[in-house]
């Protein structure tokens, strides 16, 4: 049992260019759902005679759009820029103490311990599903520009994404833009979860630390 | 390529022949200004084709069909109020059409024959249909020879060739999964002679005539996009053009059909109207005697001009396709929403199930202190 007087250790994890994409990122997705479940089926019955709903939903999707565009981009940029919490090599466990560590993290959520083990950043389960979600992230920019080409013939319309409609039907395009979506809510559901989880259990102010940036982490070091 | 004036010498011009067959001055006049508006230049140019038609001789056409429903046909023969079909049939003198021409048998054949050998490189190859190519290409056969042999020999020979409708595109219908027949399009056997697309199902004829008096005023062939598509036809979105887009931007949808927003004739997007990715001059060039066009008429639209509109444009009524292999009632929103609910409940069992460990986890340490205390 860990006594009163127990020190902790303030560690600065999350930079402010972390913490910016995670809290834009929020702000985007949600904007991003609703408006891209109205634009897929129109659930508004518009009442006014000057009515522009469509027009207003587009333009939140596609603002909303530009800006995780931009998030995901500066979070790469700081994967590689940033410290060793946020590079890039966190997120696909190659090394053995990351293979350890997915496989730890993995029997406490399977009540296989009792304890969380310890993560100074990111454990290798939540950075493998970081991982993941960025690849989804990936195809939702592409296939959401691809879609967008049809309005907008640029070149960087094109770079974003109408490469994509070149290679696949737009059919197919749209169907998997708008099914991605709901894997995105089914990790949001899990990483609150897990974050209340890891925050109670682990008392390290994991949940405050997205906000603030510090962890206070007791043990080893 | 030669000037449009070269293509044969002996037949009139095409506004001899217009004179011959009783058409006005004042109708000629008006079929040149429609002409300028469909190839999307300023009015100041119909005296311009005017001009140009009044020298230039009509150009030899023949017109193979395939693997086809004669929809084109049927569009050609629709073009306009009976003076237009007339200047259509006379800017373009068809010396072949299987459908529309008297002769029969090895006479008709011959006639194809003749204006393959005499006008070769000279005259204007329309195809409709596509052309299968599995087993040899002996699903379609036309006077005991494959499709594949003849559009080898008419359209190599042509001075071009223009595929008209989605079959002679890309295949079209005839192609669509699981493809029995090997159907593809004409660009992809013919090669070595410039063709002209015009995406459809059926193609407008508007189109297949502004390419040919496009031809006869500047002497080339019109501007294509990557489709190979005129982009005077096909450059501009349905969705842009389209009558009804400010219910689209308003939010006004037709729900059910035969709804009051479909008396109101609201936007078709709801009932999976394929408008916004669809590139075609149907808006502006009309249909039926330049009165309506499918959108306009209550209908949404259903990409025929796209790629494989068949596979890609499916469902036509709806705007998302639904999962194969989870029924028919299962639409991706009811698969997607479950899976987001069965995440919910998976978390909530697993916060329920570590709740009731850490219970019991809690118990075994009362019990071990009390084991010590004894």
């Amino acid at each position: 049992m860990a006594g009163a007087a127990e020190v902790r250790r303030r560690i600065y994890v999350w930079e402010f260019p972390v913490r910016l994409s995670h809290w834009v990122n929020v702000l985007a997705i949600t904007v991003l759902s609703v408006t891209g479940l109205y634009i897929g089926t129109p659930f508004l019955y518009p009442v006014s005679d000057t009515a522009f709903t469509m027009g207003w939903m587009r333009f939140l999707h596609l603002t909303a759009g530009y800006l995780f565009l931009m998030m995901v981009a500066l979070r790469v940029y700081w994967s590689f820029a940033g410290n060793k919490y946020s590079n890039w090599r966190v997120f696909v466990p190659r090394s053995k103490s990351q293979v350890r560590d997915l496989k730890e993290v993995t029997n406490y959520y399977l009540f296989k311990r009792s304890t969380p083990p310890y993560d100074e950043g990111h454990t290798a389960c939540a950075a493998f599903a970081y991982f993941l979600l960025f690849l989804i992230f990936l195809f939702q920019i592409f296939s959401g520009f691809a879609l967008f080409n049809n309005n907008s013939h640029t070149a960087v319309h094109f770079i974003l994404g109408g490469w994509l409609a070149r290679l696949i039907n737009i059919k197919t395009i749209r169907f998997w833009h708008h099914m991605l979506m709901y894997p995105i809510w089914a990790f949001v559901i899990v990483h609150i979860y897990l974050s209340l989880l890891m925050d109670s259990s682990g008392k390290n102010g994991l949940l405050g630390s997205i906000f603030g940036g510090y962890k206070f982490m007791a043990g080893r070091g | 390529m030669g000037e449009g004036k070269d293509l044969r010498d002996s037949s009139p011009t095409v506004y001899q022949a217009l004179r011959q067959r009783g058409v006005s001055r004042r109708d000629f006049m008006k079929f040149c200004s429609l002409m300028a508006a469909t190839l999307a230049l300023p009015a100041s140019f119909a005296p311009k084709i005017a001009e140009a038609l009044e020298k230039a001789k009509r150009p030899s056409l023949v017109w193979l069909e395939f693997q086809d429903c004669c929809g084109n046909t049927e569009s050609f023969l629709r073009a306009s109020n009976p003076t237009v079909v007339d200047i259509v049939l006379d800017v373009l003198s068809v010396d072949y059409h299987e459908t529309i021409m008297a002769p029969a048998g090895k006479d008709a054949e011959k006639s194809l024959q003749d204006v393959v050998k005499n006008q070769k490189g000279k005259y204007i190859c329309v195809v409709e249909g596509a052309i299968p190519t599995r087993d040899g290409g002996v699903y379609c056969c036309v006077g005991g020879r494959a499709a594949i042999d003849i559009a080898k020999e008419v359209c190599g020979n042509s001075l071009a060739t223009i595929a008209m409708g989605a079959c002679a595109w890309d295949g079209g219908i005839p192609s669509a999964n699981p493809n029995p027949t090997g159907a593809v399009g004409v660009k992809d056997v013919i090669s070595g002679v410039p063709i002209i697309n015009l995406p459809g199902c059926p193609a407008n004829v508007v189109n297949l005539t502004g390419t040919v008096v496009h031809y006869l005023t500047f002497g080339s062939l019109p501007l294509t996009d990557n489709n190979g598509a005129p982009l005077f036809g096909y450059g501009t979105r349905i969705h842009d053009a389209c009558q009804r887009r400010a219910h689209y931007d308003a939010g006004r949808y037709v729900r059910q059909w035969g709804d009051e927003g479909h008396r109101n004739g609201w936007c078709l997007y709801y009932m999976g109207c394929k408008g916004p990715e669809t590139y075609k001059n149907c808006p502006t060039a009309l249909w039926n005697d330049r009165t309506s066009w499918p959108v306009g008429a209550g209908h949404n639209c259903i990409g025929c001009a796209s790629p494989k509109f068949w596979d890609t444009m499916t469902p036509f009524y709806s705007r998302l396709a639904s999962i194969p292999g989870f029924g028919v009632e299962s639409t991706a929103d009811k698969v997607g929403l479950g899976l987001a609910i069965a995440t919910a409940a998976g978390v909530t069992a697993h916060a329920i199930a570590r709740a009731g460990r850490k219970h019991i986890r809690h118990e075994d340490e009362e019990k071990t202190a009390k084991t010590e205390d004894k």
